[in-house]
């Protein structure tokens, strides 16, 4: 579905206006260059092409409207929701509605990228207003060759109306004239009572060909001449090869070269599964360099001791020593997760053709513009002479985002040195023994309570290592992310955090921080609730007095799922809130535990994000992220030996099956405010609410992920 | 190398490949059939499923040695314009988010749909606990696989105009 350049340029008749967009304005990025193998890459600081129109829409002489999406696409659904705001300002007929993939272009875009849950957040207002500045051109070149004042037309579903004659003509056949026309500024959107489109739970324009094989993702890439490549990284990170033994593996048929690269060893062969297999063949001796050492249990202990020390405060109420001091009862835990693997379906991959004067890449990446600076940075060509296509993903989650563009720069390096086209695969093994994981991390908790017992002080120590990775010493918001801005109204409130990194590659992971701090956090809540005797829901209503929406949603789920009420014999539910995104929401897990079995029933949640757009694609997205989250509370756990990985496919990484899935009950909270983000709000809350409840059933406390359903007996 | 004959999609096939080939890598690399996925390599997340001689098997795993003589039939050969049931039900419940599952989860479905008319919820999670999503559209999937139930009945008892 991407569009290049030519068929851009070839796109004729009709009306294609172009419209502003804004960068990611009112949400924090971390701006600092980040470092890739590859040489430094400036973050996401790429200003708007200056006053030039940078995203366009098309109305074609046979009414199709077709929107150039930005972003790209990797399970969210964009580009349904992005046409149902163009759509419903435009007023044209959602059946005539068609979305395509907009190329990479700083001139004309400024950054594109796809990450932080920011799609809707960043096009709310510029599709909009696109939307409505072409519906009024159309107007306005009805208005002039019926010869009578605008301000008698209306627009239905695609037609300009003369109101007063009855008289109609389609957009399509507006189109031509209404290209000629300026481009209005400052027009008046619609009110949200007359929204037809928006809101609606219209079917996702990209379902028909992801259920007949043709959506092309990264991995389905094939250029003619292509050669196939896999390659060999040291199973230690940090280190490289010291000796390169290839002969066994140039030796199988099929096999074209072995060449050393920035990441490893890679072989070039005519089909994936040679490459996969002389890659096996290579004998390589690796210098293991200094991270060989490093075990889950050193880096635990590390952990324990950094929080010890001294930190940097990320978020401050009161005075929380004197709060600590004062309160009636302090109670103490530590809380700790483990690395994880994103274990996208799709394992990377990209595909690239370098030649000497321009270069090609297809990559399923959120970041399309850092890997176009990346790929022009190394191969020396200009930005604009690469042609850069994004493809479907097969899951993103964070790991194809731009620090994680190394299996871009594989084959591109490739590429470089064949001289002929390249699509780097990589097996499942090397997908999850080399990844940039959701980093382990530890906090340790000191609550006070009142004397009538409700909890009105928290100090938070938290050690993680520092990520994104580029500024030892100094704090990392994404490492505190959820825990220094908790809605939470401590009168005494510390989070201080203090850098705790290995050589263990991190990143950002589906709601990066939020993922971890929102298990401490809403845990540690339940534990202070617990210990002064209070109900947990009860509880978090009293610190919520200036959020409403949370306050909002913690409510709605406590009614729908009958919280307080008697459950079903050897059912008992657990709550947690989430706030992430620019999105609120709350979970109410139910849980059994039969001879030590652990087993999620139903999860209710209720979900704030503003104006809904699409109510199916926001279900999925919050089902979806609540099986995401509960795969990794229930199995997900990345462990380091001699510095090495030790999972390595699905055997030993086992991720959510159906028969674990949830029943899931969404509701979503009506509301006016722009829209937050969807794609990674749910995902935080499932846990503590699944661990919660683990309490409220067995009274045993789950301080460190993933659950070991056997000490639940 | 040898020459290996089958029958794909309902028409006569011969590749010259390494017999120890899996098929999946046949199908996408050599055949240009790229709808059958690639996932883990170890038969432990579904995503090549295809079917030989109608049942649902790993083609990552399956030598294409294994597949001569026999009917194979990939997310490509299923039906045509999206006409299967289980095709019908996931267009309809908007089933796929990243989609990349797809193609196995719809040839396993479609293989017990071809043997159990009726699947319990049970049953459906027997079939296809073998297929990962990682974007979680289980819940999407059972309800889907339901309708799809009812939709080959209509098709049965000639009710299902469509």
């Amino acid at each position: 579905m991407t569009l290049d350049r030519r068929e851009f340029l070839e796109i004729g008749a009709g009306l294609i206006i172009g419209f502003a967009l804004p960068q990611y304005t009112g949400v924090r990025i971390e701006d600092a260059p980040y470092p890739t193998l590859y040489g430094p890459f400036p973050a996401m600081q790429i200003p708007p092409p200056d006053g030039k129109p940078s995203a366009y829409i098309q109305i074609a002489k046979d009414e199709r409207v077709t929107l150039f999406v930005t972003r790209a696409e990797m399970g969210q659904g964009v580009t349904t929701s992005c046409s149902q705001i163009l759509a419903e300002e435009l007023d044209c007929d959602w059946k005539n509605v068609r979305a395509r993939f907009a190329p990479v272009d700083t001139s004309l875009y400024g950054y594109q990228g796809t990450v932080g849950s920011l799609s809707i957040r960043t096009m709310w207002n510029p599709l909009r207003e696109a939307g409505a500045a072409a519906r009024q051109m159309l107007i306005d070149a009805a208005a002039q060759q019926w010869g009578v004042d605008r301000s008698r037309c209306h627009t239905e579903s695609g037609f300009v109306v003369d109101s007063s004659s009855g008289k109609r003509l389609s957009y399509g056949i507006l189109a031509e004239t209404a290209a000629k026309l300026p481009v209005p500024v400052n027009v008046p959107l619609k009110n949200r009572s007359e929204y037809r489109i928006i809101g609606q739970p219209f079917n996702r324009l990209d379902t028909r060909e992801k259920i007949t094989g043709i959506a092309q993702f990264g991995m389905d890439v094939r250029v003619p001449g292509m050669l196939y490549a896999a390659v060999a990284r040291c199973p230690v990170f940090g280190g490289k090869p010291a000796n390169v033994d290839a002969t066994k593996a140039k030796a199988m048929p099929g096999v074209k070269e072995v060449v050393q690269i920035a990441t490893g060893v890679g072989v070039l062969a005519e089909n994936s599964w040679v490459a996969m297999q002389a890659c096996r063949a290579l004998e390589v001796k690796w210098d293991e360099g200094a991270g060989s050492s490093l075990t889950t249990a050193g880096i635990s202990a590390m952990f324990a001791s950094r929080a010890k020390q001294d930190g940097i405060e990320a978020r401050k109420e009161g005075d929380v020593h004197a709060g600590l001091a004062k309160a009636l009862k302090t109670i103490e835990a530590s809380y700790e997760v483990p690395f994880l693997a994103h274990a996208t379906m799709e394992p990377m991959n990209c595909t690239a053709d370098v030649r000497s004067n321009s270069c090609t890449v297809w990559a399923p990446t959120q970041c399309m513009t850092d890997a176009r600076n990346m790929t022009a940075a190394m191969t020396g060509l200009a930005p604009e002479k690469i042609d850069f296509r994004v493809t479907y993903m097969g899951g993103g989650f964070g790991r194809r985002g731009n620090y994680e563009l190394d299996f871009i720069g594989e084959a591109v390096e490739l590429s470089k040195h064949a001289r002929s086209p390249v699509k780097v695969v990589w097996s499942r093994e090397d997908d999850m023994q080399h990844d940039f994981y959701r980093p382990a991390a530890y906090v340790q908790f000191t609550g006070g309570l009142d004397t009538q017992g409700w909890p009105v002080a928290l100090y938070a120590r938290v050690a993680c290592p520092a990520f994104p990775p580029g500024r030892p010493g100094a704090m990392s918001n994404t490492a505190v992310a959820g825990l220094r801005d908790l809605h939470y109204e401590f009168p005494d409130l510390l989070v201080d955090y203090r850098a705790a990194d290995t050589t263990v590659p991190v990143s950002f992971w589906r709601a990066p921080g939020a993922n971890q701090n929102t298990f401490f956090l809403e845990s540690f809540l339940d534990e202070m609730a617990a210990a002064g005797g209070k109900d947990p829901v009860e509880a978090r209503r009293r610190l919520l007095g200036k959020t409403p929406r949370l306050l909002g949603v913690l409510n709605l789920a406590a009614a729908k799922a009958n919280w307080g009420k008697p459950l079903p014999a050897g059912r008992f539910q657990g709550v947690a809130l989430g706030s992430n995104v620019g999105s609120f929401n709350a979970q109410i897990a139910e849980i059994s535990i039969t001879n030590g079995r652990l087993r999620v029933h139903r999860v209710v949640c209720a979900f704030d994000c503003g104006q809904p757009i699409n109510p199916l694609i926001l279900r999925q997205q919050i089902a979806g992220g609540i099986a995401f989250g509960l795969a990794a509370a229930l199995k997900g756990e990345i462990t380091i030996d001699r510095g090495r990985v030790q999972q390595a496919n699905f055997n030993t990484y086992d991720v959510l099956r159906i028969d674990e899935m949830p029943s899931v009950e969404v509701y979503i909270v009506p509301s006016v405010e722009s829209p937050g983000g969807a794609g990674e709000a749910s995902v935080p809350a499932i846990a503590p609410a699944v661990t919660n409840a683990i309490f409220a059933a067995a009274r045993k406390r789950i301080r460190k992920l993933p659950i070991r359903t056997g000490s639940l007996v | 190398m040898a020459s290996i004959e089958f029958n794909l999609n309902g028409k006569a096939q011969t590749v010259d490949a390494n017999p120890a080939m899996p098929l999946l890598w046949v199908l996408r690399d050599l055949l240009g059939l790229t709808g059958t996925k690639f996932g883990c390599g170890m038969a432990l997340c579904g995503a090549c499923t295809v079917h030989v001689n109608g049942i649902a098997v790993r083609s990552c795993t399956m030598q294409i040695s294994n597949v001569a003589g026999k009917n194979v039939t990939t997310i490509e050969g299923i039906s045509t314009g999206a006409s299967h049931p289980i095709q019908q039900a996931w267009i309809e419940l908007d089933v796929p988010q990243c989609g990349y599952c797809q193609s196995g989860q719809i040839m396993s479905a479609a293989a017990l749909l071809a043997k159990n008319t009726k699947p319990s919820d049970a049953d459906i999670d027997q079939a296809l606990r073998g297929n990962i999503c990682r974007c979680g559209t289980y819940d999407d999937i059972r309800r889907a696989v339901h309708r799809a139930a009812e939709i080959a009945s209509q098709d049965r008892s000639g009710g299902g105009a469509r």
